[in-house]
C-alpha cells in the first residue's frame, strides 16, 4: 500500500463502512424520470454489480456520483463527506475512478500521457512518482507494451483498458465501470475479469455496470437490479437473477432461464 | 491502494524521456534562426527589418490565438480587445513617462490583468456564445477607449516621445521588440505546455468530460490560457504601437486581427505551435505578393482558407507531422518500454 500525499483530504473509514450512500436521488431529462428517489449504500471494499435494461438509468447513476451530471433532488455522501454539489475533477481527486462506456481516451495523447494525467491530477502525484503509478497501473492493465502508442489508434479492447488504467491512474478508493466488458470477445472479457478480480482482492471498492452477466455474478458480492429509475432488487447475485419480477424486466425470460447464475460463456442481452 | 508496491517499485526502473535525440539539433538551428534574425539590422535595410516587424506581430497574435482555439476550445473573435488595449497601455504608459519599448513588454502584465475579470464574464458563455461574446467585450473596450479624450478618443493619437530617437536606431530597436516579444510568446507556450498543466491542457483539448473525470480542473486551465493569450497579444499591441507610432481605436480594435489570427492557425495546423509559424509565413508571403491586387487579394486570402479547412483540416503542418512525424517543439513523453514487463506481477492484499 502506498501513501501519497493527496490534494484533498480523504477520509479513512474502518474497513467495512460506509464509502459511498446516495439518498433519494431523482433526475429527469425532459419528461424521462431515469432516478426516481433512489437510495444505495456501497461498503467500503465492497464489490457490486449493476444490472437493468437499457435506458434503465445505470450510466446516469454512475454520471451522478462521478459528478458529471447534477442530481434533481437528493444526497451523494462519498467517504464521510457531502459530494453533491462538488464537480467531477473534485471528485476524482476524492477519490471516485470512472470508465466510461464508450471509451473516451485523449486521442491526440499516448496511452501513457493519457494515464500521466489521472496520476498528476486526480491521484495528485508529481514529478517521477507520478510517472511510477502511471507505469505500474499500465503494468497492471497489459498496456505497458504500448504504452508509447496513440490513444487515437488503439483496438476496442485496449480503448476499455485505458478507461479502466486512466481510472486506476487517479488512485481512486471508489472503482465505477460501466459496461467495461460489453463489446469484447470472451478471451477478451476473461483477460479483464482478471484484472478486476485482482484489484477487487486488493481491498478497491467496486461498482460494476455490466450486461455481460455470467462474468459480474462472480465478480461482485452484491447484485443489484436497475429498472425504470429505480431499484428493483438488491441481494447477493444467485438471489437477484432468481428474483421474479428482475427475470420479466431484465432477462424477459420465463422461468426456464436458469443458465445465466454461473457458468456458461453466452453474453444475456437485454 | 488498488495499486501494489511491486508494481511501483518496478515501474521505478523504466526510463520516461521527454525529447528525442533529433532535438539537440533543432534547438540548435532555432537558436541560429533566432541569432540571425537579431543580427538583420545591421545589414539590412530598414524596409525589409520593417516588413519583418508586422511579421513578429502577426506570428505573436496568432501563436496566442492557436494556444487559446487549439489547446483550451476557446474559439475567440475578440482578441483584437487586448491587441488595441496593448497599444493604448504603451500610450497610457508613455504619457505618465514610462519608456514605449519597456511599455510593451509591461502592456503584457496590463492586458493579464484586465482580461482576469473580463474572463469571469467571457467564461459564462460556451461555444458560438463564447466567440461572439468576446467580440461584443472587445467593442465595449472599443467604445471605452473611444470615450478617452486624453488618449485621442475617436480620432486616435500619436506615440511622440519615440521622435527624439534617430530614424534607424528607433527602426532597429523596434524590430528587436518585436523578435523579443515573439520569441517569448513562442518560448513561453512551448514551456507552459512542456509543464504539468501543458499536460492537463493536452487532455482538455481532446476531450473535456475526460479530462474533468481524470481530476483536471478544467475552468482553472482555461483561464491560464485565457491570461496568457491576453498578455501576448497586449505585447503584439504594444509593437503595433512602437512600429507605426500612433493608433487609432478602429484599427488598433479591428476584428481583422482576430481574423488573421484564425487565418494563420487555420492554414498552419491549429494545435500545433509550429503551425502559427508555417501559418504566418504562409500568410505574410501571400500578403506580400497579392498585395496590391487590392480586393482579389482578399478573395483569394477567403479561398485559401476555404481549401484548408476543408482539404486540410489538420492544417499545413498537421499534415506534415501526420506524414513524417516532424517537430520543432518536443513535447511528448517518451516511455522506454522494458521487455520484462511482460512478466506478471501478483498484486498484493
Amino acid at each position: 500500500m502506498s501513501s501519497r500525499e493527496r490534494p484533498l483530504d480523504r477520509t479513512t473509514d474502518a474497513p467495512g463502512a460506509e464509502l459511498l450512500s446516495l439518498t433519494g436521488i431523482s433526475k429527469r431529462f425532459g419528461k424521462v424520470l431515469v432516478a426516481d428517489r433512489l437510495q444505495l449504500r456501497v461498503g467500503d471494499g465492497e464489490a457490486v454489480g449493476i444490472v437493468g435494461p437499457n435506458g434503465a438509468g445505470k450510466t446516469t447513476l454512475f454520471s451522478m456520483v462521478s459528478g458529471d451530471v447534477a442530481p434533481d433532488d437528493g444526497e451523494i455522501v462519498f467517504g464521510g463527506r457531502t459530494v453533491t454539489r462538488l464537480g467531477a475533477a473534485a471528485r476524482c481527486r476524492l477519490g471516485v475512478g470512472r470508465t466510461y462506456q464508450v471509451p473516451r481516451p485523449f486521442e491526440n495523447m499516448t496511452v501513457f500521457e493519457n494515464v500521466l494525467v489521472a496520476a498528476q491530477y486526480g491521484a495528485g502525484v508529481r514529478g517521477r512518482a507520478a510517472a511510477d503509478l502511471a507505469l505500474a497501473v499500465l503494468d497492471q492493465t497489459g498496456l505497458l507494451p504500448i504504452a508509447n502508442r496513440h490513444a487515437g489508434a488503439l483496438t476496442l479492447l485496449q480503448r476499455k483498458r485505458l478507461e479502466l488504467a486512466r481510472a486506476l491512474g487517479g488512485q481512486p478508493r471508489l472503482l465505477l465501470l460501466d459496461e467495461v466488458a460489453g463489446g469484447l470477445t470472451d478471451p477478451e472479457v476473461e483477460e479483464l475479469a482478471g484484472i478486476i478480480a485482482a484489484l477487487r482482492a486488493s481491498g478497491l471498492t467496486i461498482v460494476w455496470i455490466e450486461h455481460v452477466v455470467h462474468v459480474l455474478v462472480r465478480s461482485v458480492d452484491r447484485l443489484l437490479c436497475l429498472a425504470g429509475g429505480a431499484f428493483i432488487a438488491d441481494g447477493s447475485p444467485e438471489e437477484v437473477l432468481r428474483d421474479d419480477t428482475v427475470r420479466e424486466v431484465y432477462l424477459g425470460g420465463g422461468p426456464e432461464l436458469t443458465a445465466v447464475d454461473t457458468a456458461g460463456p453466452g453474453e444475456v442481452a437485454p | 491502494m488498488a495499486i501494489g508496491d511491486a508494481l511501483l517499485a518496478r515501474a521505478r526502473d523504466i526510463p520516461v524521456r521527454r525529447a528525442g535525440r533529433s532535438t539537440r539539433w533543432t534547438t540548435v538551428g532555432l537558436g541560429l534562426v533566432v541569432v540571425v534574425l537579431a543580427y538583420l539590422p545591421y545589414v539590412a535595410y530598414t524596409t525589409v527589418t520593417d516588413r519583418l516587424v508586422d511579421f513578429l506581430m502577426l506570428l505573436t497574435m496568432a501563436t496566442m490565438w492557436n494556444l487559446l482555439a487549439g489547446y483550451a476550445g476557446l474559439v475567440s473573435v475578440g482578441q483584437q480587445a487586448y491587441v488595441g488595449l496593448g497599444a493604448y497601455a504603451v500610450l497610457q504608459l508613455s504619457d505618465w513617462g514610462v519608456q514605449p519599448y519597456l511599455g510593451v513588454l509591461l502592456a503584457a502584465a496590463v492586458c493579464t490583468v484586465i482580461a482576469l475579470p473580463t474572463s469571469l464574464l467571457a467564461f459564462r458563455l460556451r461555444g458560438d456564445y463564447f466567440a461572439v461574446g468576446t467580440w461584443v467585450i472587445a467593442e465595449v473596450y472599443r467604445l471605452l477607449i473611444v470615450r478617452d479624450g486624453d488618449l485621442g478618443g475617436g480620432s486616435g493619437r500619436s506615440l511622440t516621445t519615440l521622435s527624439g530617437l534617430d530614424h534607424t536606431l528607433r527602426e532597429a530597436l523596434t524590430y528587436w521588440v518585436a523578435l523579443a516579444v515573439a520569441v517569448l510568446a513562442l518560448l513561453g507556450c512551448y514551456l507552459l505546455l512542456r509543464s504539468r498543466l501543458g499536460l492537463a491542457l493536452t487532455s482538455v483539448r481532446d476531450n473535456e468530460t475526460a479530462a474533468r473525470s481524470a481530476g483536471v480542473d478544467v475552468r482553472r486551465a482555461k483561464r491560464v490560457v485565457y491570461l496568457v493569450s491576453a498578455a501576448g497579444c497586449g505585447s503584439a499591441g504594444g509593437v503595433l504601437l512602437v512600429s507605426s507610432l500612433n493608433v487609432h481605436p478602429d484599427t488598433a480594435f479591428s476584428v481583422q486581427w482576430s481574423a488573421y489570427m484564425i487565418f494563420i492557425a487555420v492554414i498552419g495546423g491549429i494545435g500545433y505551435l509550429e503551425g502559427a509559424i508555417v501559418g504566418s509565413i504562409v500568410f505574410f508571403a501571400v500578403q506580400e505578393i497579392f498585395a496590391n491586387y487590392g480586393s482579389w487579394y482578399l478573395i483569394l486570402l477567403g479561398a485559401l482558407a476555404v481549401i484548408g479547412a476543408v482539404w486540410l483540416p489538420r492544417g499545413l503542418w498537421g499534415e506534415l507531422r501526420a506524414r513524417t512525424g516532424a517537430q520543432l517543439f518536443p513535447l511528448r513523453y517518451r516511455v522506454d518500454t522494458p521487455v520484462t514487463a511482460a512478466t506478471p506481477v501478483p498484486v498484493e492484499r
